[in-house]
């Protein structure tokens, strides 16, 4: 029984979070050809990397496992941690005016787009992950997915994973905010995309950066994102090490949360509605 | 209870000749006009009354909602709706009143109907037994039961709206918005829709404000009427003040079976055949009851029929009197 009395102020995004899912779990024909791009995505990487290996263990910053380990997690939660998967609807809504009915709402915006986006990415990663793991902990060593570092890197795993993710989109409702006032979107986009792809790891993971770079870049909001528990599931990151990347990620959270809800407050203020 | 008073609002709007020439130039320095779309607007509106809100496109109908239902911060003015004002009191404001805009969509695309009711009942907090209440009324009045269960994107024109209406009812606003509610809808979706509002309002006692181009609506929906053109009110008054405004002349229409008709002073024939004849009376000179009497001296009358300008033709004779 549902008392009226209790006011649950989070149910109504968490009502959003819903309805984005269940819009999101339909889509199964994507899912399944991102997961046949996404396994031999796979494979092609682990590939190159073994051959680099094979040419000088010893100039690797990463084991050879750690780095399949961090290529399969990539993969199988690459849903989850690409940097240019938007919600679409949160920009058409912008541009074509419908942002008119939420405004007209008892609701706050941005926790509205945040659950959207956080509830878009969660739906497709769990149509597209399974596969990719168990695939990837099937294949022979080094090439597979080895088992987690111990269980407390685990643990860490999956704590870090959350704020990784919570991260990202705290850093696209940024995007959100800034397009806001522009009716095309792409080109903030783009230069927010090719930056986040590079220096969160995506591409390559940080280890790899030349040494002054990678210090830089270990500081930065986007090292925050997939690159903490990718890093920390096979031992890479480990010890207080671990303590370091979740206060970073934090900290960068408190950031981006920030800067979000003020960009998203005042382009709010002075929206002009499109269109009749 | 809703007070406006000398809300304005100017809208910068980007402009540039055609032509690549002057594409490339705007890259550099863009040339902005100023558009007054609201010009010290003011008026009062009590609980439980219908008005329709008209005027040409551009008039600023829409921006006018906007300003009342929180979207649309004015830059000078106020404006207060049950003591809220609200663009300041946005979320306290929006839990009173109800939205439907005619020409976007509040209901989520892929997922059936009831999942964005659900959605809806959660944003509003309403209680769960008000809601099973509201939404089983709805279904009957506006039959919807049978596409509840269909995704947004399978619907008619006609049955969506009427999903729309009703998304907009679940949380028994005090106010209604309609910025065009029966667009693009065919005559049966129209009928329903009109129906159901005029219950509304009065079983519910709701303000309704209704923004529309189709005179059929304002005369089957409102006692009031407010005509808004390049951003100021123009008139306020009922339908039929409206039409004793712009024009006392009636056409009767005589059908006859013998005799002649000789019309009195104030009345001319138009046309005379056949048993039919059309006068045309200028009420200002003589009242059609007299013109009446006086034909039924001479002639045997069959049937009358008496035709005010249409609502329409009222609107465009209103439109050119004020130049919009």
């Amino acid at each position: 029984m549902r008392s009226p009395v209790i006011f649950n102020p989070l149910k109504k995004y968490l009502s959003y979070f819903r309805i984005r899912f269940n819009t999101g779990i339909q889509y199964r024909t994507a899912a399944i050809s991102g997961l046949v791009t996404q396994i031999f995505w796979g494979i092609f990487n682990v590939l190159l990397y073994k051959a680099f290996y094979e040419g000088d263990p010893t100039a690797f910053p990463m084991g050879i496992a750690e780095t399949t380990a961090y290529v399969w997690l990539r993969q199988a939660f690459f849903a989850q941690f690409n940097q240019f998967s938007f919600d679409e609807s949160i920009f058409s809504d912008i541009s074509s005016g419908n942002v008119a009915y939420d405004l007209a709402r008892p609701m706050d915006i941005y926790s509205v787009w945040y659950s959207k986006l956080i509830s878009m990415k969660v739906s497709n990663t769990l149509l597209r992950f399974a596969p990719i793991i168990i695939f990837s902990l099937l294949l022979p060593s080094p090439y597979g997915l080895s088992l987690p570092y111990s269980f407390s890197s685990f643990m860490a795993f999956l704590i870090t994973m959350l704020l990784a993710l919570l991260n990202l989109c705290a850093l696209q409702l940024i995007i959100y905010a800034l397009t806001f006032h522009t009716l095309n979107s792409k080109g903030i986009r783009v230069i927010f995309v090719s930056i986040g792809e590079l220096f969160s790891g995506n591409l390559i993971p940080l280890p790899f950066f030349p040494e002054k770079a990678r210090l830089f870049l270990e500081l930065s909001p986007f090292a925050a994102m997939s690159n903490v528990p990718f890093r920390i599931y096979s031992g890479n990151i480990n010890g207080s090490e671990i303590l370091i990347s979740m206060t970073l990620q934090v900290f960068w959270l408190c950031v981006l949360f920030i800067t979000g809800r003020l960009l998203t407050d005042r382009s709010l203020k002075k929206v002009v509605i499109q269109g009749g | 209870m809703i007070e406006l008073n000398n809300i304005s609002k100017t809208f910068k709007i980007a402009k540039r000749n055609a032509g690549m020439k002057a594409a490339a130039k705007a890259l550099f320095s863009r040339e902005y006009t100023e558009i007054k779309a609201l010009d010290s607007v003011s008026f009062s509106i009590d609980d439980g009354e219908t008005v329709g809100y008209i005027g040409p496109n551009g008039a600023g109908k829409s921006s006018t909602v906007k300003v009342m239902s929180g979207i649309l911060t004015p830059d000078s003015g106020s404006c207060t709706i049950d003591g809220l004002t609200p663009w300041k009191d946005r979320r306290r404001h929006v839990q009173n009143i109800g939205v439907v805009f005619g020409q976007r969509s509040q209901l989520w695309w892929d997922v059936p109907v009831i999942d964005s009711f659900e959605l809806l009942r959660d944003i509003y907090s309403v209680p769960e037994e008000r809601y099973k209440k509201n939404l089983s009324e709805m279904c009957e009045l506006l039959s919807l039961s049978e596409i509840l269960k269909t995704p947004a994107r399978q619907l008619s024109l006609g049955q969506r709206m009427r999903c729309e209406i009703a998304g907009a009812l679940l949380h028994d606003p005090k106010i209604l918005f309609l910025d065009e509610p029966t667009i693009g809808l065919d005559a049966v979706s129209k009928i329903a829709v009109r129906d159901f509002i005029k219950k509304l309002n009065r079983e519910k006692n709701t303000t309704v404000i209704l923004t529309t181009h189709d005179m059929q609506d304002i005369e089957a929906l409102t006692d009031r009427i407010l005509l808004i053109g390049r951003g100021k009110i123009l008139l306020d008054g009922t339908l039929s003040e409206l039409r004793a405004r712009t024009s006392t002349i009636r056409k009767l229409t005589v059908t006859y079976s013998g005799g002649t008709v000789t019309p009195p002073a104030g009345a001319v024939i138009i046309n005379d055949r056949g048993g039919h004849c059309t006068l045309s009376v200028d009420t200002g000179v003589i009242s059609v009851s007299r013109v009446i009497q006086e034909i039924a001296k001479t002639s045997d009358i069959t049937d009358l029929a008496l035709d005010s300008e249409s609502t329409d033709e009222l609107v465009v004779s209103l439109y050119r009197e004020f130049a919009i």
